[in-house]
């Protein structure tokens, strides 16, 4: 059982899930040096896959060096760049290592990134491959042959609450829910309102019984950062109100901060939520801050997350 | 090449739904809009990318393929009930092996639901009151969120 799995089924505390950013080179002293900032305050770090359609050091090699690293991972699988059978065998390589939490994404298009020349794949779409992961995990490829033991595989999804269409989500949500789906990191978002139906319909149809709600909020910096996002990321909008808060405001990167925490705290009122995940275009301590603000520090909870991370760091040096 | 029945059901499908002859059709269980010619050939809902009008994320000035299909699945007159709920049923992965084949023919013959053997079983279930648990360790489950007060 995963340490991610655990702690959702305990559910004694806010779960907090953090991202890795991206890697390119320098080693696994690299990778130690991102994790350092992101480790010690969240529960999981997602490993991405080519986010934004942009290639870096691969999913499964970042998911395994932050296993070894004595953290633990959450590996993105994207469908746009790997067909069915590279997708299984990445799964089955890094669960060699001892990765166990997949979270399966469609992907941004290729259109998105600085190679849109290159070929998409979607082969899998996104449900498809929570329930091929699934599989994997209940001892079979999706041809049938057995796997034997099978990989101690937690599977979890994402969605997009803010996007639409709107009334579909709960629907959609509910689909990698019945396939496998055991969490669901959510899109970053600026809608109170649009999470608080998305989350009471997840509620309402018993969605939240078996799969973990985890809402995302990023930390900015400025009203330009927040203005990109909604101009040039497609499926995140930010509204009016929220980008004047912040480019009227005396200090904008305080007064961004303090967006993230208000919407942070918003969705951990909300009942059906697990817990948060958290992206940081900040990279100035303020992951620290928000769990500790937020009264969900996990020293607080689990001292010996610290420790585990502690060890991991001698075993690397 | 292609034999009388494929150009048949080309010369009806092409034009009608922009068919791109992947050989499986599923049009009826998504409100008679192709989703196919989404450009990420995604089968089961939307992508995370729509943008706030409804935009699809690859094509701005194109409608979302699910948008429409979703909207359609609700509102196309003449779909029969059974067809409307069909659009929350997960649909396996495309069979490569079908493309430019006469989807009706896969129909008639029953190919087109032929899924590989790891596709089957339990969790293909497309009913989620009776999907059951997967196995997976011990998770003990229902997350609940003890945090809030239960009455809340």
């Amino acid at each position: 059982m995963s340490g991610l799995e655990r702690l959702l089924a305990t559910g004694t505390r806010p779960v907090v899930t953090g991202e890795l950013p991206a890697v390119n080179s320098g080693g696994l002293a690299a990778v130690e040096q991102r994790l350092e900032g992101i480790a010690p305050f969240v529960d999981a770090v997602n490993a991405t896959d080519n986010p934004a359609a942009h290639a870096h050091a691969s999913n499964v090699a970042i998911a395994v060096a932050i296993h070894q690293l004595g953290a633990e991972p959450i590996m993105q699988i994207v469908c746009r760049d790997k067909n069915r059978l590279a997708i299984q065998a990445d799964v089955m390589g890094a669960a060699l290592f001892g990765v166990e939490n997949i979270c399966a994404l469609t992907g941004d298009d290729v259109t998105a990134g600085d190679e849109p020349e290159a070929r998409r794949v979607f082969d899998l779409d996104g449900p498809q491959l929570i329930k091929v992961v699934t599989g994997l995990a209940e001892g079979h490829y999706l041809s049938g042959r057995p796997i034997d033991p099978a990989p101690p595989l937690f599977v979890g999804a994402v969605e997009n609450p803010y996007a639409p269409p709107l009334e579909h989500r709960v629907a959609r949500a509910l689909k990698k829910s019945n396939n496998g789906a055991r969490f669901l990191q959510l899109q970053i978002g600026y809608h109170q309102d649009r999470l608080e139906k998305f989350v009471a319909g997840c509620v309402e149809s018993g969605l939240t019984e078996r799969t973990a709600l985890l809402p995302t909020v990023c930390l900015t910096r400025s009203a330009r950062a927040l203005g990109f996002m909604d101009e040039h990321v497609a499926g995140i909008s930010v509204p009016e109100e929220s980008l004047a808060r912040v480019s009227k405001a005396k200090d904008p990167a305080e007064e961004s901060y303090q967006l993230t925490l208000d919407l942070a705290r918003h969705a951990l009122s909300l009942p059906g939520v697990s817990g948060l995940h958290i992206t940081d275009f900040r990279h100035d301590g303020s992951v620290g801050r928000l769990v500790g603000d937020l009264g969900i520090a996990r020293e607080a909870h689990s001292p010996s997350g610290q420790e585990k991370h502690a060890h991991g760091s001698q075993l690397a040096g | 090449m292609t034999d009388l029945l494929t150009r048949v059901e080309d010369a009806v499908k092409i034009p009608l739904w922009d068919c791109r002859t992947c050989g499986q059709c599923v049009l009826h269980s998504t409100g008679m809009t192709c989703p196919m010619t989404c450009p990420k050939t995604l089968r089961n809902g939307p992508c995370g990318g729509v943008r706030e009008d409804g935009g699809c994320e690859v094509k701005p000035e194109m409608r979302c393929v699910w948008v429409k299909a979703e909207a359609r699945s609700r509102t196309l007159p003449l779909l029969p009930r059974k067809w409307r709920d069909e659009i929350n049923h997960l649909r396996p992965p495309v069979d490569n092996q079908l493309e430019r084949t006469s989807s009706w023919r896969n129909l008639l013959t029953g190919r087109d639901r032929v899924t590989p053997v790891g596709w089957q079983g339990e969790a293909t279930r497309a009913d989620p009151v009776d999907w059951p648990r997967p196995s997976m360790g011990e998770f003990e489950g229902p997350f609940t969120t003890p945090f809030h007060p239960r009455e809340a």
